[in-house]
């Protein structure tokens, strides 16, 4: 009778004798995402889901990401068959307006300068030690978009899903802390107080029809392997520019979105095992996560400089920091840097042309990236 | 291939072709602009009357 009793009591305090320093660092590191996105709302729809995720797979015992866990079911659902950022992105191209790119195409070559930071944060982890294909998602954190590192991540680098998901979503949300000392750093008072016209060319009904299919056909024949991400985001803008599935694209926009991020937050929040997740190797890929995309602001802002240089003054360089995948936080940041210098100078609208085209840029360049390996005999 | 060339390979191509893919797109649409110029009476059409 008395050992039935201690055996039954054992069952119930197990959880804590099997807790772990590791674990315990880690419900803390949950707690701390859940304070990010809770009270400071940074990115607070993945941040919740990630920081909670994180605290339920460091409880022992709970077997929630061994076969059959219920985490482990999303997970292997989701994550494992590419599913659930391909979803984001079809939700993507359905509520991303991209006219301010469209009505003036050079911005598209800010888009790719923005995306610079994962090529150069490629070598850096290669020079590290990093395998080939740990580098490689290491270096997809430059693309400064959240589904499409846990795309490259998740085919290439799947142990290493945990870390490069958390820095690509956490410095995503602290774009504007980032990005002012290195856009102040590059640039000179003169170049920052440049206002540049504002004449809106409205494009063609027509033209924004066939922008997804073009993109789509002409992208997905350049780089094949990255077909997957750009005709998931043409399609939802394609969706929404032609108007006709109406239903399909609110749809994409705001149910399945949602529904998707809530998965995919939790699923990432899965893979912070304290076990695996606490090493050396995370803080490394944090700080070249952080390099990455400095190194996209400053390379963004060099060539927002040349443009200034070719027009003759006519463009202002700090629109080249927008060319990131943050949007459209990393836009409000330059048009609010532009104001400091001059209160009457509004570089939203261009800023916001060199920010969608940072978006198309991303995946472009994860596309090219893994074209490119393809080539390489790599994957 | 060794960790250098493979380096040196990705930052050249990936980052030349992603440029050039983007330039690309940029000529693309500056064309398509070109080839199907917006109308006025496009807004006109689709304001309510």
């Amino acid at each position: 009778m008395l050992e039935a009793f201690v055996n039954g009591f054992s069952g119930l305090i197990a959880g804590f004798l099997h807790l772990q320093a590791a674990n315990v660092i880690m419900i803390m590191v949950g707690g701390a995402l859940l304070y990010l996105g809770i009270k400071k709302d940074f990115e607070p729809l993945l941040l919740v889901p990630i920081g909670f995720g994180c605290i339920l797979v460091n409880i022992p015992l709970a077997d929630l990401m061994e076969p059959h866990g219920f985490l482990r079911t999303i997970y292997d659902a989701g994550i494992m068959t590419e599913l659930f950022p391909l979803l984001i992105f079809i939700g993507i191209g359905a509520m991303t307006d991209f006219s301010p790119v469209l009505e003036n195409p050079l911005t598209f070559l800010l888009g790719a300068a923005g995306q610079f930071g994962i090529f150069l944060t490629l070598a850096l982890a290669l020079a590290l030690g990093f395998s080939k294909l740990d580098a490689v998602s290491i270096g997809i954190i430059g693309a400064c978009d959240g589904p499409t590192a846990i795309y490259v991540t998740s085919q290439y680098a799947p142990h290493l899903l945990g870390a490069v998901s958390v820095a690509a979503y956490s410095y995503m949300s602290l774009v504007p802390i980032i990005q002012p000392p290195i856009m102040r750093f590059l640039t000179t008072e003169k170049e920052r107080t440049v206002v540049m016209k504002t004449s809106r060319k409205s494009v063609s009904k027509t033209t924004r029809l066939l922008f997804p299919l073009i993109i789509t056909v002409v992208g997905g024949l350049i780089a094949p392997k990255g077909l997957p991400l750009l005709g998931t985001i043409m399609l939802g803008n394609l969706m929404l520019e032609s108007g006709a599935v109406e239903r399909l694209t609110k749809a994409s926009a705001n149910e399945i979105a949602n529904v998707v991020t809530l998965l995919l937050g939790i699923s990432i929040g899965a893979t912070m095992d304290g076990k695996v997740f606490l090493q050396t190797q995370t803080l490394i890929i944090l700080g070249l996560g952080f390099i990455a995309i400095c190194l996209d602001t400053a390379c963004g802002v060099l060539l927002g400089k040349v443009l200034y240089l070719t027009s003759n003054g006519k463009v202002n360089p700090l629109i080249g920091a927008a060319g990131i995948s943050a949007f459209p936080m990393s836009a409000r940041v330059v048009m609010k840097e532009g104001q400091k210098y001059n209160k009457k100078n509004y570089l939203l609208m261009h800023a916001m042309g060199a920010n969608a085209a940072g978006q198309i840029g991303s995946v472009i360049a994860a596309a090219v990236m893994l074209s490119v390996l393809k080539g390489m005999g790599i994957i | 291939m060794d960790n250098w060339t493979f380096g040196v390979t990705m930052l050249m191509v990936g980052m030349g072709g992603t440029l050039l893919t983007l330039g690309i797109m940029s000529v693309i649409i500056a064309l398509l602009k070109k080839i199907f110029p917006y109308k006025k009476e496009e807004e006109e059409g689709s304001s309510p009357s």
